[in-house]
C-alpha cells in the first residue's frame, strides 16, 4: 500500500476558530470567564488615562487662565492643586484593580494555554491509540509527527497571544470610539478614515505574508524529507562518494525555503511600520485639523456637545495614538491566526479519524476447574476461557482457551476494488505449527493480520476455539496472541522493561526466564548495564539480530496460547536461530504457531507448510510431503525460485 | 560558540549590518515625531495661524514617510539577514554532514540531524532576526527617549530614572528565575515527541499487546509533566506584563501629579501642556523598551539551546580525512590487513577487530562467515576506509589506504551494504549514483551481470521505474541486486557484498556469482554471507569469530576441521542433505 505524500491540505474548513474556542471554554470555563471580565477591566481601565488627561489639561488651561486674568498664582495653584489632587486618587484606584486584573488574568492564561495544549495532546493520542492499523500504512510517521510538534505550536501563539490581544484590543477600540465620539463626531470622522487605510494595508501586505508563510511550511516540509531521506542513506551517499551531488540538490531546496522564508518575513517586518506610521500621520492629520477647527472656531459636533478646546483636543489625540495602536496589533496576529487555523485544522483532521470499531462481546476471564466443569475466578489460576454471554437467553457459556484456529474460505482486500486473499482455508490444531512461505506480495503477513483483527475480513469465516473473531473483543483477542514481527519495535527504557512490555506484571524472574529461552540472556548480561541497560531510539545501540532477540524475549513473556512469527529470525545467523528455535519449541509445546519465514530453514520442521502464491494457498504439507510432491516448494527447496 | 555561528553570515553581512543602522536612523525619527506633534499642539495652544499649522503638518508627514521608509527597510534587511544566516546555517550543517565518516554517522541518530536543519534553524532565525532589529531598536530607542524626556521635561524626566531600575531589575529577576525552567522543560518535550514517535512507529506492537491504555496513561503523564513546568515558566514570565503596567501607571500619575503643578507654578515657561503629553510618549516608549529587552533575553537564552545543538554538529570534524600529498591511483585488487585491531571509540572496552592478519590476492573471491556480532562487516569496512584502524594497518593495492584519495579509493573499492538504501528516484537515476556518466548500454550491461535486467524490463516503465522513497516498492531481492548493479557500474578493482543476497534465491545467487567470474575474473571479490551456498565456491573462505580470524581455507578444508564451519553447515543442511 503505498503512503499518501502530501499532509492534509492547508486551507482550514470553516468553523475551525469556532471549534478551537469551543474546546477551550469546555476544558476552562471559569478561568476563562474570569480572564475575559479582567481583560474587560483592564481594557476599559487603559483608556481612563486619556479621560483623565483631558481634565487636567482643562484645570490647567483654565487655571492659566486666571492668572493672566491677573488672579494670584498661590491661589490658582491651590485649587490645581485640589482638582489634580481627586484625579489622582481616582486613577490609584482604578490602576490598583486593574493591576491585580491584569496580574490575575496573565497567570490564568499561563495555566490555561499549556494546559489546553496538555489536553489537546492527550486527546490526540488518545484518538489515535483507537485509530485502525491501516491508517498507519497509509500516513509517513514524520506527518503523523507534525501534529504533536510543529501543528500544536501554532494553538499555543492562537491562544496565549492572539486571543487576549485581540479581545483586549476589540474592546479598547469600543471603548475608544465611544469617548471619541463623545467629544468630537469631526475628528473621529476622520480618524476612521485612517483606520480603513489600515485594514486596506493589512488586507494586502498581511494577506501576502500569511501567503509566504503557508509556502514557506511547504517548503520546509520538502526539505525535511529530502535531508531525512539522504541523512537515512549516507553511509550510502559516503560509499558512492555521491556528496557533491546531495549538496546540489539540498542547495536547491535551501534556496527555495530560503526565498519564501525571506518573502514571509519581509512583508510581516514591513507591517508594523507601516502601521505605526499611518497611525503617526494620522495623528498629525487630526492635530491639524484640531487645530484648524480651534482657530477657524467651527462649531463642534459631537455627542458630549462640549464646545472645542485645547482640553478636547489633547485627549483626543491619545486617543487617536491608542485607537491606531490597537487596531495595529489586532492586524499584528494576523499571521498568527492564518497559521493557527491551519493547525487546528489538521489536528481536528487527526482527531476525526473514525477509530476501530469493536462489536466484540465474548472475552477473556480467569478460570478454574471444578468437577469437570469450567469456573470464572478473579486470580490468575493461568488458565483462561472465552466468556461467551448469549442474548437470546442470556445464559453464558465458558469455553476454555485452546488456541484452535481455523479459517473457512476466507477472502480479502485492503482495497474492496482489489482482492489479495481468495478462498483462503486452513486449520490449526493447538500445538501444531503452521508455515507460510511464499514470495513479498503474496498475502502471508496478510493472514497474521487477519488473525488479530488489524484488519477485517471481506468474505468466510475465521474461528478460535470455534468462536466467530468478530464475536471476540479485539482486546482480549489479541491478548490471547503473541506476535513477533520483523520489523522489531523496542521502546526507550531498561532491556528488562522492554521484555516486560510482554506481561506487565512479569517478575523480573520470569523476564530473564524469557530471554532465556529467546537466547537473548547471554548477550544481554554482556551489555553495560545488564538487564537495566538502557535502549534508546528503537535500541539502536543493539544490532539488528539482537533486537529480534528481544522481541522474542518479549512476546515469550506474554505466554500466548497463539503465536505468530513474522520474519522474527530473518537476522539471526543460522546456529543462533537454532538455538532460539529449541528454546521456543520448549515454551510453545502444547500451542500453535504460525510462522513465516523466507529462509526455509526456519519452516522446514513445521507440522504443516503453506506455500502462498498470490494470495491463494497452492501446495499443502509438511516438508517431506512437499518435497516428494516436487512442486513449487520442491523448486524453492531447490533453488529454482526466488523467495521475496 | 558564538564565533562559529557567526561565521554562517557571510554575504548577509551587508544586511546585518544595514538593518541596525536603518533600525537606528528610524528610532531617531520616531522620537522627533513626539517632540514635534507636541511644539503642534503648544502651537494650537497658542492660536497660531493656519499658516504655521500646515508647515508643521508638511514636516510631520515628510518625517513619517521618512520612518515608514526606514521601518520597512529594516524590515527588509532583517528578513533577508536572518532568512539567509538561516540558509548558510543549513547549508553548512548539511555540508558538514556530507563529510562525516561512518564514525561521525554513528554519532548522530538521522531525526536529530533533521531537527537541528529545521527546527533548530529555525529557532536561531528568529533569535537572530530579534537580534538585528529589536536588540538595537531597544536599547537605542530608550536611550534617545531618555535624552528626549529631559530635553523637553527637564526635572519631571527623573521620573524615569526611578521607575526604570525597578522595572529593569524586576523584569531580570523574572526572566533569571524561568530560564532554568525553559531549558529544562525544552528537554522534557523533545522526550516526549520522541515517544510519540516511537508509539507511532511501533503501533503494531502495541495493539499486538493490546498497550494502547498503558501508552495513554504514559503519554498523558509525561504530557501533564511539561504542561506543569511549561505552566511555572510562564507563570513567571506572565509578572512581565503587570509589572509594566504598574510602573506606567506611576509614570502617569507622577506626570499629572507633579506635572501640571509645575506648568501653573512656572506659568509655562518650565513645562508646557504638550510637553506634558510628549513627556507621557516617551514613558512609554522607554518602558516598552525595556520589556522587548527582556523579551530579547529571554528568546536568546531559549535558543542557545538550539545554538549549541547546531554548533555541536558543525564543529563534529571528520574523523578521518584525506592525506596531505594523496594518490589517486589504486594499483590493483590486492589487499592485506597488518595486525589490524579495531574498536568504534577509544572508550569502548571491547575490540570490535583484533589481530587481524589477512592477505588476499588481486583477483580472488573471498567468503566470509560469522555468526550475528562476529564483526564480518566491520572487517570490509576497514578496506575503503569507512572506519580507520586502531592498530596495525590495511593496504590496499600494495599502499596504506590512509595514502590515497579518499574518493579514489572509494571508487576503486564498491561495497554494497547490509543496510542498503535506493532513493527516490527513477532505477536509472539510482544506478547513475555509481557512475554519473554511465551510458544507458553500460547501465543495461551492469545490470544483466547483476541479474537484475529481467525484473526491470518487466516493469511497465522499464530503467524509468521510479523507486519509492526507501525502494519500498521493490522486492528485498530486487532492492539488492539493482543495488549490487549500482556498485558494478563504479568499475571497482575491488567489489565487496555485505550479505547483499541474502534475499535473493540461490539459484541466482548462483548466477550472480558465475557471471562475476567470468565478466570481472580481475575484480577482488569478498562475499559476505549467512548461506554457505554463497561462498563455498569462494577461494579461500574467511570464519569470523567473536572480533577474530578463527580459520581460513577452502570449503573442503573448514568443512572438515573447522567446528563453527560444520555447524552452520549442518544448520542449514538439516533433514535436507540428499538435496545439498
Amino acid at each position: 500500500m503505498s503512503k499518501k505524500n502530501m499532509r492534509p491540505p492547508m486551507k482550514a474548513p470553516k468553523g475551525t476558530l469556532k471549534r478551537v474556542i469551543t474546546y477551550l471554554f469546555k476544558d476552562y470555563p471559569l478561568h476563562l470567564s474570569v480572564v475575559v471580565g479582567c481583560l474587560l477591566f483592564t481594557a476599559v481601565a487603559s483608556t481612563m488615562p486619556a479621560i483623565f488627561m483631558g481634565r487636567t489639561v482643562s484645570i490647567i488651561e483654565k487655571a492659566l487662565a486666571r492668572i493672566q486674568g491677573g488672579a494670584a498664582p498661590a491661589a490658582a495653584l491651590e485649587e490645581v492643586f485640589s482638582g489634580i489632587l481627586a484625579i489622582s486618587v481616582t486613577l490609584l484606584c482604578i490602576y490598583a484593580v486593574s493591576l491585580t486584573c491584569s496580574f490575575t488574568y496573565n497567570r490564568l492564561m499561563a495555566i490555561v494555554t499549556q494546559g489546553f495544549l496538555h489536553k489537546m495532546r492527550k486527546r490526540m493520542f488518545e484518538g489515535m491509540q483507537k485509530l485502525p492499523i491501516r491508517y498507519f500504512d497509509q500516513n509517513h510517521t514524520g506527518d503523523i509527527m507534525s501534529y504533536y510538534t510543529n501543528d500544536i505550536d501554532t494553538l499555543r501563539q492562537l491562544i496565549s497571544q492572539s486571543m487576549p490581544n485581540v479581545i483586549n484590543a476589540v474592546i479598547v477600540v469600543v471603548m475608544v470610539v465611544s469617548i471619541m465620539l463623545y467629544y468630537s463626531i469631526w475628528m473621529t470622522i476622520v480618524v476612521f478614515l485612517g483606520v480603513i487605510a489600515m485594514f486596506l494595508v493589512t488586507r494586502k501586505v498581511g494577506g501576502n505574508s500569511a501567503k509566504f508563510f503557508i509556502r514557506q511550511q511547504q517548503s520546509v516540509g520538502k526539505m525535511e524529507g529530502f535531508v531525512e531521506e539522504i541523512m537515512n542513506g549516507q553511509k550510502v551517499v559516503q560509499v558512492f562518494c555521491h556528496e557533491e551531488e546531495s549538496k546540489k540538490d539540498f542547495d536547491e531546496l535551501n534556496e527555495k525555503l530560503f526565498k519564501d522564508a525571506e518573502s514571509a518575513n519581509r512583508f510581516a517586518n514591513m507591517l508594523m511600520p507601516i502601521l505605526g506610521n499611518i497611525g503617526n500621520v494620522l495623528y498629525v492629520a487630526v492635530a491639524i485639523l484640531g487645530g484648524a477647527l480651534l482657530i477657524m472656531k467651527v462649531p463642534n459636533f459631537s455627542l458630549s456637545g462640549l464646545p472645542l478646546s485645547l482640553a478636547v483636543v489633547v485627549p483626543f489625540l491619545n486617543m487617536t495614538k491608542q485607537f491606531t495602536g490597537n487596531v495595529s496589533q489586532i492586524s499584528q496576529q494576523v499571521n498568527a491566526v492564518v497559521m493557527a487555523q491551519a493547525g487546528a485544522a489538521r489536528l481536528f483532521a487527526l482527531m476525526d479519524q473514525i477509530p476501530e470499531t469493536d462489536e466484540g462481546y465474548v472475552t477473556l476471564v480467569n478460570c478454574r476447574e471444578e468437577a469437570g466443569k469450567i469456573v470464572e475466578c478473579k486470580e490468575r489460576t493461568g488458565m483462561w476461557a472465552w466468556k461467551h454471554p448469549h442474548q437470546a437467553d442470556g445464559s453464558v457459556t465458558y469455553t476454555k482457551l485452546a488456541g484452535d484456529v481455523v479459517l473457512d474460505h476466507v477472502d480479502f482486500g485492503y482495497v474492496p476494488e482489489k482482492i489479495v486473499l481468495h478462498d483462503i482455508s486452513l486449520y490449526a490444531e493447538p500445538g501444531q505449527k503452521v508455515a507460510f512461505v511464499g514470495a513479498t506480495g503474496a498475502g502471508k503477513t496478510t493472514i497474521t493480520n487477519l488473525i488479530n483483527r488489524f484488519y477485517d475480513i471481506a468474505d468466510g469465516k475465521i474461528r478460535y476455539d470455534g468462536i466467530n473473531i468478530n464475536k471476540i473483543k479485539k482486546a482480549d483477542l489479541r491478548r490471547s496472541l503473541g506476535v513477533v514481527l520483523q520489523d522489531t519495535n523496542l521502546f526507550t527504557g531498561t532491556v528488562m522493561e522492554n521484555i516486560r512490555y510482554g506481561k506487565l506484571d512479569a517478575t523480573d524472574e520470569e523476564c530473564m526466564e524469557a530471554a532465556r529461552l529467546a537466547n537473548a540472556d547471554d548477550f544481554i548480561r554482556r551489555l553495560p548495564d545488564g538487564y537495566q541497560t538502557m535502549l534508546t531510539a528503537n535500541g539502536s545501540n543493539l544490532s539488528q539480530g539482537q533486537r529480534q532477540l528481544l522481541s522474542i524475549a518479549r512476546a515469550a513473556v506474554a505466554d500466548p496460547p497463539v503465536m505468530i512469527m513474522d520474519e522474527a529470525t530473518s537476522s539471526i545467523d543460522t546456529r543462533t536461530e537454532r538455538l532460539v528455535q529449541e528454546g521456543m519449541d520448549r515454551l510453545m509445546k502444547g500451542r500453535t504457531v504460525f510462522i513465516i519465514a523466507h529462509r526455509l530453514s526456519t519452516v522446514q520442521n513445521s507440522d504443516v507448510i503453506m506455500v502462498l502464491e498470490q494470495g491463494r494457498i497452492i501446495e499443502r504439507g509438511n516438508h517431506e510431503k512437499l518435497i516428494a510432491e516436487k512442486g513449487k516448494y520442491y523448486q524453492l527447496y531447490t533453488g529454482a525460485f526466488e523467495l521475496e | 560558540m558564538i564565533r562559529k555561528l557567526a561565521g554562517c553570515i557571510r554575504e548577509y553581512k551587508r544586511a546585518s549590518i544595514l538593518s541596525p543602522l536603518i533600525v537606528m536612523l528610524e528610532v531617531v525619527l520616531e522620537c522627533i515625531l513626539p517632540f514635534m506633534t507636541a511644539e503642534l499642539v503648544n502651537e494650537i495652544q497658542g492660536n497660531c495661524e493656519m499658516r504655521v499649522l500646515l508647515k508643521y503638518a508638511c514636516l510631520l508627514v515628510i518625517m513619517a514617510a521618512l520612518s515608514l521608509t526606514c521601518g520597512a527597510l529594516a524590515g527588509h534587511f532583517c528578513a533577508t539577514a536572518a532568512c539567509g544566516f538561516a540558509k548558510n546555517l543549513r547549508k553548512d550543517l548539511f555540508y558538514n554532514v556530507q563529510r562525516f565518516s561512518f564514525g561521525n554517522i554513528d554519532k548522530f541518530s538521522t531525526s536529530s540531524l533533521v531537527t537541528r536543519l529545521t527546527t533548530d534553524v529555525a529557532n536561531v532565525q528568529m533569535s537572530y532576526m530579534m537580534l538585528v532589529r529589536t536588540a538595537f531598536r531597544a536599547p537605542f530607542m530608550m536611550i534617545f527617549s531618555f535624552i528626549m524626556a529631559f530635553y523637553m521635561g527637564g526635572k519631571m524626566a527623573w521620573v524615569f530614572v526611578v521607575v526604570m531600575p525597578i522595572l529593569a531589575f524586576g523584569l531580570l529577576m523574572i526572566a533569571k528565575k524561568a530560564m532554568p525552567i525553559f531549558r529544562k522543560v525544552f528537554r522534557k518535550y523533545d522526550t516526549l515527541n520522541n515517544s510519540v514517535q516511537e508509539n507511532i512507529q511501533g503501533m503494531r506492537v502495541v495493539k499486538a499487546f493490546v498497550r494502547e491504555e498503558q501508552e495513554i496513561k504514559k503519554f498523558g503523564a509525561a504530557s501533564e509533566e511539561v504542561a506543569g513546568d511549561f505552566t511555572r515558566a510562564e507563570k513567571l514570565l506572565a509578572l512581565n506584563h503587570p509589572l509594566m503596567q504598574f510602573c506606567l501607571n506611576i509614570v502617569m500619575l507622577v506626570v499629572i501629579f507633579f506635572g501640571s503643578q509645575l506648568v501653573i507654578s512656572s506659568n509655562s515657561t518650565a513645562l508646557t501642556v504638550g510637553q506634558l503629553s510628549a513627556l507621557l510618549t516617551y514613558g512609554m516608549q522607554i518602558l516598552m523598551s525595556l520589556m522587548m529587552l527582556s523579551m530579547i533575553f529571554v528568546m536568546l537564552t531559549m535558543s542557545a539551546e538550539s545554538a549549541r545543538r547546531i554548533v555541536e554538529v558543525l564543529e563534529e570534524k571528520s574523523t578521518i580525512l584525506n592525506p596531505e600529498n594523496p594518490c589517486f591511483e589504486v594499483e590493483d585488487g590486492s589487499i592485506e590487513f597488518k595486525k589490524v585491531s579495531f574498536k568504534y571509540s577509544e572508550k569502548a572496552e571491547r575490540y570490535a577487530l583484533q589481530d587481524i592478519d589477512l592477505k588476499i590476492e588481486s583477483g580472488q573471491t573471498i567468503g566470509i562467515i560469522g555468526g550475528t556480532g562476529s564483526s564480518k562487516t566491520t572487517l570490509i569496512q576497514l578496506i575503503s576506509r569507512l572506519y580507520d584502524v586502531s592498530e596495525g594497518a590495511v593496504w590496499v593495492g600494495g599502499k596504506d589506504v590512509r595514502e590515497y584519495d579518499l574518493d579514489s579509493l572509494r571508487n576503486q573499492v564498491a561495497v554494497v551494504l547490509q543496510k542498503n538504501v535506493l532513493f527516490a528516484g527513477t532505477i536509472k537515476e539510482n544506478l547513475r549514483w555509481g557512475d554519473l556518466h554511465a551510458t544507458d548500454e553500460e547501465l543495461v550491461e551492469a545490470c544483466k551481470l547483476a541479474c537484475a535486467h529481467d525484473f526491470i524490463m518487466q516493469f511497465p516503465d522499464g530503467y524509468d521505474t521510479h523507486i519509492d522513497q526507501g525502494g519500498t516498492n521493490v522486492s528485498g531481492g530486487q532492492k539488492q541486486r539493482l543495488c549490487i548493479a549500482r556498485a558494478l557500474l563504479k568499475k571497482p578493482k575491488i567489489l565487496i557484498l555485505d550479505d547483499s543476497t541474502s534475499a535473493v534465491d540461490t539459484h541466482t545467487d548462483a548466477v550472480i556469482r558465475k557471471a562475476f567470474r567470468e565478466v570481472i575474473p580481475g575484480t577482488t571479490k569478498l562475499i559476505i554471507a549467512q548461506r554457505i551456498s554463497s561462498v563455498e565456491e569462494a577461494d579461500r573462505i574467511v570464519v569470523m569469530n567473536g572480533g577474530r580470524i578463527d580459520d581460513i581455507g577452502t570449503h573442503q578444508e573448514l568443512l572438515s576441521r573447522n567446528e563453527i564451519y560444520q555447524e552452520v553447515y549442518t544448520s542449514q543442511t538439516k533433514g535436507g542433505e540428499e538435496n545439498e
